[in-house]
């Protein structure tokens, strides 16, 4: 196995160790695959190295991806069945605004990511910040999406084309609102386990996997209608 | 589960308390080990209850008009027989054959096998067993709500499954608890194998590269990937089940159904849609079942040959093969579906051609067996067992790979001879094999080797007595899910065939309580396991019996070779630990 530790993740810890108290956890980094042997293990002897962490996430998110991958592939087969009595589903047009408000704030994440790897705490929670407001105002976006469906009479069981689109916009918004929560918690808390960079890293990671996923539904919605 | 022994001094660094109080130490335990515990225990509690459903099933389908104590009514109704089919297949695929070999002795060895000191992810560890348990709950209520256990099948095919009380008894709440605890267990599966996967890549001790890892560790690898990429997807096709059977839509229902008369409200669904996405994920999970044994075989094989595995690379690429090859061979199952037969013949090539790494793994379980100094000992026998049962029963699936013969033998006891022999019967001959293997490690306390051999006897020959006739049942025309052959005149013909296989699965249940005394007598009264009671090579047997909390007491083992040194020339032993440095290597005087 090779040496684990890059000089990417050597910066982000001095950062990490200059700015706040989450460092502690990160110690134990590198562990394993440190040249000195296993024996220099942290007493806590279960500390799981932060790179574990991250892998996690990727696979989670290769989870999450095959779980709406199954959707879809319903999704195509369902609407062009023979007799699938299919109409057309008129979305909304607030749809247009709330992807507009998640392409955003993968932008401002971007930013707050690339102001915490400069040190710039107090310019990265204000970049965080915003990309919070802009997840809640997409979440409110997408409820008032419903109540327009609603309003209409288009309910989740009126055609399988509006089955479909709260089935996809449930399942996404409820993955999306996990991600709120990870933003909220870096925002006001210090997780106890993970490093304040991993943490960041993979909450982003999760974020714009959100976001490309919203991109690829809408044009799903949208163009396959 | 006795109390954990430290060794005294020699520790680099305190060994982690442990935590006090039952609860924290046996229940919501965040301990690997406590947690693969809880795993084998509740598949324990389910294969006996799955093995008493199916030996009702047994039962009625020879004496179908006896009168029966705990059955309502006397007699048993054929919804009641489809309800034992359903819930004896959920159980077993569900809650043994996934549960066991992954959870239970994938979560117990897996980190010690790479040196780690717990899974990475330990408190989601406790999760996904207590969902695991709450899906398992789940399952069990199915049998107690009104109207009793579903009767669709474990592969919950719709409309059947989609139309709530009217198509059945089982079908109103029994069917959605059913569905209420696959969904658990798919997201309780998603989490473990999430916990695997980052497991293996990130807690590996210093020296333990990807080529060093024992085959049971490749298996347990590759399972956790196809967890993760298969459970997703019946969850979501749960999800959408749900919906149509309580939320009124048609995403599996078509229109124009008409059950007891009545006309259903549905329009335009598809039937089949759930077909795909259901066997989109069975077919994988045949191999969540397998690949862990075919792990434990190689490992069990290798040790009491004495000699390393034979290719080990190969072993282990033919475990990616598989489970690469697993995701393409879903339609096989669907053959009947209508499907076009060009999709037919490319689903009938890519199964067939799992036959290859199949046979690689099989030539080389015997190639390591060769010229070794085989010690038939129970884990061996087992092991053994496995392979000839993995092999009989995969050769009949290369005749129903094929769309000309599955036409045939589709829906007959040949296809259920087929998959109980090649995935239960195996499968659990790999779990017994495991657990003789590692309960010394595991409880400290060594089993009884006689009654071992009493056991795997009886289990061996019972197995092919039950299962090797059922595949002329079939050909015969033996139609499965039938309550009662004999009132129809073409298989009336059969019912002594039904008889001895019968006679034959109530002693091989009754040979099971021989390893359920031995179980739990050597659990007490054993004697006491050394470290290394098998001389095997693995990281698991240079640390206590059973492991300390932290798995190596604070000292963490570096590893030095591949996994199955074996009569290594030049070696005063014949066995050279994973973690011994080159220079603690007696050599031959």
């Amino acid at each position: 196995m090779p040496p684990t530790t890059t000089t990417e993740e050597i910066i982000i810890e001095l950062i990490d160790e200059g700015n706040g108290p989450g460092g502690g956890a990160s110690s134990g980094d590198g562990g394993p695959g440190g040249g000195g042997g296993g024996e220099e293990r942290s007493s806590g002897g279960a500390a799981t190295p932060q790179r574990a962490y991250v892998t996690g996430m990727v696979v989670a998110l290769a989870a999450i991806l095959m779980f709406f991958m199954a959707f879809v592939s319903a999704y195509v087969v369902r609407k062009d069945m023979p007799n699938s009595a299919w109409i057309p589903l008129d979305l909304p047009r607030i749809l247009w605004l709330n992807t507009l408000i998640l392409i955003a704030s993968s932008f401002t994440l971007a930013r707050a990511q690339n102001r915490f790897k400069a040190a710039d705490r107090a310019s990265f929670r204000h970049w965080w910040a915003t990309t919070t407001v802009l997840g809640v105002l997409f979440v409110a976006g997408q409820v008032i999406a419903w109540r327009q469906l609603v309003s209409a009479g288009t309910f989740l069981a009126t055609n399988p084309s509006s089955s479909f689109f709260y089935v996809f916009t449930g399942a996404h918004g409820l993955h999306l609102l996990g991600g709120l929560l990870a933003l909220l918690f870096i925002q006001f808390r210090t997780p106890r386990k993970l490093s304040m960079p991993t943490a960041v890293d993979i909450a982003s990671m999760y974020w714009h996997f959100m976001d490309g996923l919203w991109i690829f539904l809408f044009l799903l919605l949208y163009l396959g209608r | 589960m006795s109390s954990h022994a430290h060794p005294a001094g020699h520790t680099v660094h305190a060994p982690m308390a442990e935590p006090s109080g039952f609860i924290r130490k046996y229940i919501f335990s965040v301990d690997h080990k406590v947690i693969g515990i809880q795993y084998f225990l509740l598949a324990l509690t389910a294969v006996l209850i799955g093995m008493v459903l199916s030996l009702l099933m047994r039962f009625h389908l020879v004496w179908p008009n006896a009168t029966l104590p705990f059955v309502s009514g006397g007699q048993m109704s054929q919804e009641q027989y489809l309800a034992l089919v359903t819930m004896h297949g959920t159980i077993m695929v569900f809650f043994v054959l996934t549960t066991a070999p992954q959870g239970g002795f994938g979560n117990y060895f897996l980190p010690i096998q790479i040196g780690a000191p717990d899974m990475a992810f330990p408190r989601l560890n406790m999760l996904s067993f207590w969902v695991t348990f709450l899906a398992f709950i789940c399952i069990l209520a199915a049998f107690v709500v009104p109207g009793g256990a579903p009767i669709s099948g474990w592969t919950g095919y719709t409309p059947l499954s989609g139309l709530g009380e009217i198509t059945g008894p089982g079908e109103g709440w029994g069917q959605t608890m059913w569905i209420v605890s696959i969904s658990l267990f798919c997201l309780a599966s998603l989490l473990g194998a999430l916990n695997f996967i980052a497991t293996t890549i990130d807690l590996r001790a210093p020296g333990m590269g990807i080529m060093r890892l024992p085959l049971t560790v490749w298996a347990w690898l590759v399972t956790a990937v196809l967890g993760l990429l298969a459970f997703g997807v019946l969850l979501a096709a749960g999800i959408l089940l749900l919906l149509d059977r309580s939320a009124g839509t048609s995403f599996f229902l078509p229109a124009g159904l008409v059950v007891n008369d009545q006309l259903q409200p549905h329009s335009g669904g598809s039937p089949l849609l759930w077909q795909h996405l259901f066997w989109f994920f069975g077919h994988p999970e045949v191999y969540i079942a397998i690949l862990p044994g075919m792990g434990v075989a190689s490992h069990v094989l290798s040790t009491f040959s004495r000699k390393p595995v034979f290719g080990y690379r190969a072993m282990a690429f033919a475990i990616c093969t598989i489970g690469f090859l697993g995701f393409m061979v879903w339609g096989h199952h669907m053959f009947l579906s209508g499907m076009s037969p060009y999709s037919g013949f490319t689903f009938s090539v890519l199964t067939m051609a799992i036959g290859v790494p199949s046979a690689i793994k099989t030539f080389n379980w015997l190639g390591t067996l060769w010229g070794g100094k085989i010690q038939f000992k129970s884990p061996m026998l087992f092991a053994l067992g496995f392979v000839s049962l993995f092999v009989s029963g995969g050769l009949s699936g290369l005749f129903l790979a094929q769309p000309a013969v599955d036409n045939m033998l589709h829906a007959t006891y040949y296809v259920v001879a087929h998959f109980h022999l090649v995935m239960g019967v195996a499968a659990i001959f790999a779990i017994f094999a495991a657990t003789y293997f590692w309960f010394p490690k595991m409880f400290g306390r060594m089993m009884s080797e006689p009654l071992a051999k009493i056991h795997f006897w009886f289990t061996f020959v019972g197995a092919y007595c039950i299962f090797m006739p059922m595949h002329f049942v079939g050909i015969a025309g033996g139609i499965r899910r039938y309550a009662d052959a004999s009132a129809v005149a073409f298989l009336a013909r059969l019912q002594p065939v039904h008889m001895f296989m019968t006679i034959a699965a109530f002693i091989t249940g009754a040979a099971q309580l021989v390893f359920l005394f031995n179980f739990f007598y050597s659990l007490k009264f054993g004697p006491k396991a050394p470290k290394n009671p098998w001389n095997a090579t693995t990281l698991e047997w240079i640390t206590d019996s059973p492991p300390p909390l932290d798995n190596f007491g604070g000292q963490y083992p570096s590893v030095y070779r591949g996994p199955y040194d074996f009569s290594v020339p030049g070696a005063q032993e014949d066995f050279i630990l994973q973690g011994l440095e080159p220079s603690q290597v007696a050599r031959a005087k």
